[in-house]
């Protein structure tokens, strides 16, 4: 009796094991998401100093975006992903665009509370114009036929293949943001448009056009990964407002307009997110804020407040 | 903002119409609040409510026991927080005299104690909380949808005829999901086998992917999931997508289905759910029902419209023995509990706990459709614990 029973608990470590690995797979592809939309909003917040309340919106749009253009894609060029990505980003530039010029150009010497006022009341025109063209039914959005597979893993489990791509494109993003601001001159226009407007644009930085760039590509971000997300996410009505808090913790987490910090609380909080639900499912809803508040005590200006 | 610009426009309408029409009052309108989601993820729940409870008023000519019948709107926001004010506003406010809702659990039981306190008729049209006709019941609460007990039970029964003995639950943590996975356990327990394990995650959270790696590792005989909407149609494919669902039946109540089948696609397919209402079912009321909503509204109707049209029909049952004098609120109360609906779903009638006494289906998805496979339980009444009446 004694060898099969090690035998069998060592199997059981073994299924233990690679369920764990499964789970911390999980974490990350949820993490690499989250920071996919809660970077946009930690630039908009770090570098033009406006609360960006809509931004879950935007994810939202994005995500039916995705829904919307797939048909119209499909019969004009062929129903290729990467096109629908493309169109709905220089879609979602436009529009961010349009709205920094718009509106939001008129916060900056506001109080912040005119601002959550401002973006909260956008929220709401989101939502209702959402309701009068799309209607409030759940959609799915279909992945492409060439990552609609799955891989094995695990006894019983598989993972689908769409997953691991947006984790890829995920991490792409990641990169292409850190060499924009760290390697390029517009990054370069950024970081001293942050740190310091007045100096900036005595230099010649043409701080209205930079603004306007920042908040465009910040809503080009979440508009991105709400249509990333859309095969995976499904889209619905509200879909935007559970992700906009999540992003907040993120961005408070990892410091105000930090990209750095962003990521490293994205992927945090998607730790604490998925092994909590496994580990503590009384305490899964909580868990994600004790997490803030133990961060905030500890360093109160976030990981990676950049100064 | 939108609330209250409505608010506005009908307070200058009534002025309008107050100054224009001051004689006609005399057996005034009947004015009917719906409590319900307009917006957020139970948004289309609510507006299939609506539009139900509209289309049987329509049909007897825009009235009720004689009296032409008014509406009045609160968008709930599914938020058990404001629920309190959101149900004072229609009974201290727009005065109505009936409220009609609403989907999520939470907030109906709010209202189900608000109404209690102050007497308000009060039509619960779909939120399933075993409370509302269990320990909260009361003489002026009625339910024309389903207590949460009720389709979990029969699913509990059906896994159990299946052959499964080790089954893992999923749901939200909510009233609405323990209650459902709660039934489902009696019926399974009933038929020799047992709840292993009891997987939770916060409403509305979406991130399955822990879990259902959790499931595979247990390897359960089955999985009864309880979610509806966004979330049910997230789930669905999740689990499919995780390549659960060729070795692990999942099981659930309707919801898990209903309204969600265009968006869940492929995942879904043959999936087996219970619910007191399927497509196919050969009668000619709901035949009816399904052309004349089809008409309306340019949409197929959901169980959702059921609920609502049954809510008008319950209420048109109390309003015409009183004559629609509303003052008459006994006679009114025993006409409604007395009442047989002829409901698209099936004839159903009321517990003394004011639920309806019902057949709960069991259906096959194929295609967009929920389609009728056969009849778990015959007439079955919520246990209504706790109820005093």
């Amino acid at each position: 009796m004694a060898p099969s029973g090690s035998c069998r608990r060592r199997h059981d470590v073994v299924v233990t094991f690679a369920a764990f690995l499964i789970q911390c797979l999980n974490a990350l592809q949820y993490g690499l998401l989250l920071f996919l939309v809660a970077s946009g909003l930690t630039l908009i917040f770090g570098i033009l100093g406006v609360i960006n309340l809509a931004h879950g919106s935007f994810y939202m749009i994005g995500a039916y975006l995705a829904y919307a253009l797939a048909p119209f894609v499909a019969g004009h060029f062929g129903g290729s992903l990467f096109a629908t990505l493309a169109i709905g980003v220089a879609l979602a530039v436009a529009f961010g665009y349009a709205l920094e010029w718009g509106f939001v150009s008129y916060l900056y010497e506001r109080d912040h509370l005119q601002q959550v006022l401002m973006t909260y009341g956008l929220i709401l025109v989101f939502e209702e114009l959402r309701s009068i063209l799309v209607g409030d039914d759940v959609h799915g959005v279909a992945a492409p036929g060439w990552l609609a597979g799955s891989v094995p893993l695990g006894e019983l489990m598989t993972y689908p293949v769409y997953r691991l791509f947006m984790s890829a494109i995920c991490l792409l993003v990641a990169l292409a943001q850190y060499v924009v601001i760290a390697r390029t001159r517009l990054g370069m226009a950024i970081r001293a448009g942050a740190s310091n407007r007045e100096m900036a644009q005595s230099l010649g930085v043409n701080i209205r056009f930079l603004y306007r760039v920042v908040f465009a590509g910040g809503v080009a971000l979440a508009v991105f990964a709400g249509m990333i997300a859309a095969p995976v996410s499904s889209v619905y009505p509200g879909m935007g407002n559970q992700v906009l808090i999540v992003c907040f913790v993120v961005v408070v987490i990892g410091g105000i307009g930090s990209i750095r910090g962003a990521f490293i609380a994205s992927l945090l909080v998607g730790a604490v997110d998925t092994f909590g639900k496994v580990f503590f499912p009384q305490a899964a809803g909580v868990l994600v804020y004790v997490l803030m508040a133990a961060v905030l005590l500890w360093r109160p200006e976030g990981l990676f407040r950049e100064t | 903002m939108k609330r209250r610009f409505r608010w506005l426009m009908r307070t200058l309408v009534f002025c309008t119409l107050a100054v224009t029409a001051t004689g006609a009052l005399a057996q005034g309108k009947i004015k009917v609040g719906f409590m319900l989601p307009y917006t957020g993820t139970y948004a289309a729940l609510g507006n299939a409510i609506e539009n139900g409870f509209r289309l049987y008023v329509q049909e007897q000519g825009g009235k009720l026991g004689g009296r032409e019948i008014e509406y009045v709107k609160v968008d709930d926001e599914s938020e058990p927080s404001k629920a309190v004010d959101n149900i004072n506003k229609l009974i201290k406010r727009d005065n109505v005299d009936v409220v009609v809702g609403t989907v999520h659990s939470g907030v109906a039981m709010a209202m189900a104690k608000v109404a209690k306190e102050s007497d308000t008729l009060l039509v619960v049209p779909n939120a399933g909380a075993d409370a509302v006709t269990g320990a909260m019941c009361a003489p002026n609460i009625f339910r024309t949808s389903f207590s949460n007990w009720q389709p979990g039970y029969a699913m509990g029964v059906v896994a159990a005829q299946r052959g499964a003995k080790k089954v893992v639950t999923i749901t939200w943590k909510y009233a609405a999901g323990d209650e459902s996975v709660g039934g489902f356990k009696e019926g399974l327990e009933k038929g020799g086998g047992q709840v292993v394990k009891e997987l939770t995650l916060p409403f509305p959270n979406v991130e399955f992917q822990a879990l259902l790696t959790e499931i595979a590792s247990i390897k359960p005989d089955a999985v009864y999931a309880f979610f509806a909407g966004g979330g049910a149609v997230k789930f669905v494919k999740d689990y499919a997508a995780a390549g659960l669902n060729k070795t692990i039946p999942l099981y659930g109540p309707g919801f898990l289905t209903d309204g969600t089948l265009e968006a869940q696609g492929a995942a879904a397919q043959g999936m087996l759910t219970t619910l007191h209402y399927a497509d196919g079912l050969d009668n000619a009321k709901d035949k009816a029902f399904r052309a004349a909503y089809q008409a309306a509204y340019k949409s197929a109707p959901d169980v959702y419209a059921v609920q609502g049209y049954d809510a008008a029909q319950l209420l048109g049952v109390g309003l015409a023995a009183v004559k629609g004098d509303l003052a008459k609120r006994a006679e009114l109360v025993a006409a409604m509990e007395s009442s047989k609906i002829d409901s698209p779903r099936g004839v159903f009638t009321f517990s003394k706990s004011h639920n309806p006494v019902q057949d709960i289906y069991l259906r096959t998805v194929d295609g967009t459709q929920n389609k009728f496979t056969g009849v778990v339980l015959k007439a079955i009444a919520d246990p209504s614990r706790g109820c005093k009446m």
